[in-house]
């Protein structure tokens, strides 16, 4: 089955989102943890600015966690940079052990669906996801250079400055991770690369119906369901692809790529690129999740498949997108705070009497798991 | 077959969806740009044959040109030439000015990858097309004279 449900649910500890100045005069500028004022971060090239941009975005997520660089055992993360670099390099300076994914755009949820699957299976206890772009380094790498005056098309999007983090762990939070769904690599023939919101929107379709289909739910059962960087138009056609297979995306729809830009920019049709759902997802998503202002929360990160080389020998451009759901469980941790307090009260007073013999059983456990391993 | 025609209906559909550039307002800021950009040159060739009077009108011309480029690249370093060609859109493009935007912004952005890797091999990525169409078209048309 495409869709994963994750048996012991994972907790995301917590999240960190940094984007910048244009992004930061957005309407989310409040949900965000830091707004850059220079989007050069002092580096030299605006490569080397993404890479310290999400060295920063990882640090600061491990610190919001209440945790040191050490206690995570992986950092799950891509960008849209060739060779994926400023996540390898932010590997480096930070020494965590890297696994690098790419899918564009989607990655922030591809690292989390890995990063769920992990200590899910009990293979880690804390891993971080996460990803940036950079407007200035991605507009180098497949548009044009900055000072060129050059007109874009009005179906073109905009690069966002920032990104994002999240710590998904084993140690109880407010917010669980309850199913992944890894999408298909979805192409309608789209040749157009102004054109991204058109080319994702039948892989972001394809998804979420997958989703639903295999969870046995309905888009109402969402507080909120937001794509990564569909934008306006791409919003508009995915929500025309749902209405044919007869799935209403109501109110509680957004596109992470609509909502973070102010309607008085000149971004077109929206916010893109990789940090775009990042940032919104752990910026003002995470934080309602946190709340409890959103119980269930469907985040659906679309991603394009081309290169600038495919493009210009004229291929047409894959979409991809991955789809996580995201729980409140505030109250039920509480339940399970007060479970765990009251058995260890009862172990405490145990304890005396039984510590000879819980001791006992932890050494003749040991040998006869090894065996059973070998 | 099938995914050909659901590909060609997709294409259809999307493309009745796309919002289209409004014609009559781009083409009146082309033309205010592109004319305010050649009232400046016609003003540097008159004050040039004016201070000049023994250069010949086509040293003016030059002269005018490499003023025009100079200010281009300027504007270019300065972050303000974008905001005109994004306003302006043809009006900025088509003037020598475009030309000139078009090799020092890549130059400008390229500088990064040091001088013969960066400027020099970027310099033309985007007026490199020009040139070259620019010398193939002399060449052909250098045949027809010859011919005719």
């Amino acid at each position: 089955m495409q869709t994963i449900k994750f048996k012991n649910k994972p907790y995301l500890l917590n999240g960190y989102s940094i984007v910048g100045p244009l992004e930061g005069k957005g309407p989310l500028k409040d949900y965000f943890d830091y707004i850059l004022k220079d989007d050069t971060l002092k580096e030299k090239t605006f490569e080397k600015a993404e890479r310290k941009l999400l060295q920063d975005i990882v640090v600061g997520a491990i610190d919001a966690a209440g945790l040191r660089v050490d206690n995570i055992e992986f950092f799950f993360g891509g960008d849209l940079l060739n060779q994926i670099v400023s996540s390898s390099y932010t590997a480096r300076e930070l020494g965590l052990p890297f696994v690098g994914v790419y899918s564009a755009c989607a990655t922030m949820a591809e690292s989390l669906a890995l990063a769920s699957i992990f200590v899910d299976n009990g293979l880690a206890e804390n891993v971080v996801a996460g990803t940036c772009t950079h407007f200035s380094s991605a507009e180098r790498q497949y548009r044009f250079p900055l000072e060129l005056g050059n007109q874009r098309p009005p179906t073109a999007q905009w690069t966002i400055t920032g990104g994002g983090a999240s710590i998904v762990s084993n140690t109880p939070s407010n917010v669980r991770v309850v199913a992944a769904t890894f999408g298909r690599v979805t192409d309608y023939g789209i040749a157009d690369v102004n054109n991204m919101g058109a080319a994702m929107a039948p892989a972001a379709c394809d998804t979420i119906l997958e989703h639903l289909k295999n969870m046995g739910r309905s888009p109402k059962d969402y507080d909120f369901i937001a794509t990564g960087d569909l934008g306006k138009l791409g919003s508009e056609i995915l929500i025309d692809l749902m209405e044919h297979h007869k799935v209403v995306l109501g109110k509680n729809y957004s596109d992470c790529g609509c909502m973070i830009y102010d309607k008085t920019e000149r971004v077109f049709m929206g916010g893109s690129g990789a940090g775009c759902s990042a940032s919104v997802f752990n910026g003002y998503i995470l934080s309602k999740l946190k709340k409890g202002e959103f119980k269930r929360v469907l985040l659906v990160s679309t991603g394009a498949l081309m290169s600038t080389t495919t493009s210009q020998q004229g291929d047409t451009i894959p979409g991809i997108a991955h789809a996580v759901e995201f729980e409140y469980c505030g109250g039920e941790q509480k339940d399970k705070a007060k479970k765990q307090l009251q058995s260890v009260k009862v172990m405490a007073g145990k304890k005396s009497a039984n510590e000879k013999r819980v001791n006992m059983t932890v050494i003749s456990k040991k040998p006869a798991k090894r065996s059973g391993d070998d | 077959m099938d995914r050909e025609k659901r590909n060609t209906n997709y294409n259809l559909y999307v493309e009745s969806k796309i919002p289209k550039t409004k014609a009559w307002p781009s083409l009146f800021k082309a033309f205010l740009v592109g004319g305010i950009i050649c009232a400046i040159g016609q003003g540097f060739f008159d004050l040039y044959s004016h201070l000049f009077p023994n250069l010949a009108e086509s040293e003016v011309t030059t002269c005018m040109l490499m003023s025009i480029i100079f200010l281009t690249c300027f504007f270019t370093g300065i972050g303000f030439y974008d905001v005109i060609g994004a306003w302006g859109g043809a009006g900025s493009v088509i003037p020598i000015t475009g030309f000139s935007n078009s090799i020092s912004s890549p130059a400008i952005e390229f500088k990064k990858e040091g001088i013969i890797y960066g400027i020099c091999v970027k310099m033309f990525t985007i007026a490199g097309p020009v040139i070259v169409c620019g010398v193939v078209g002399s060449i052909i048309c250098g045949i027809v004279g010859l011919v005719i």
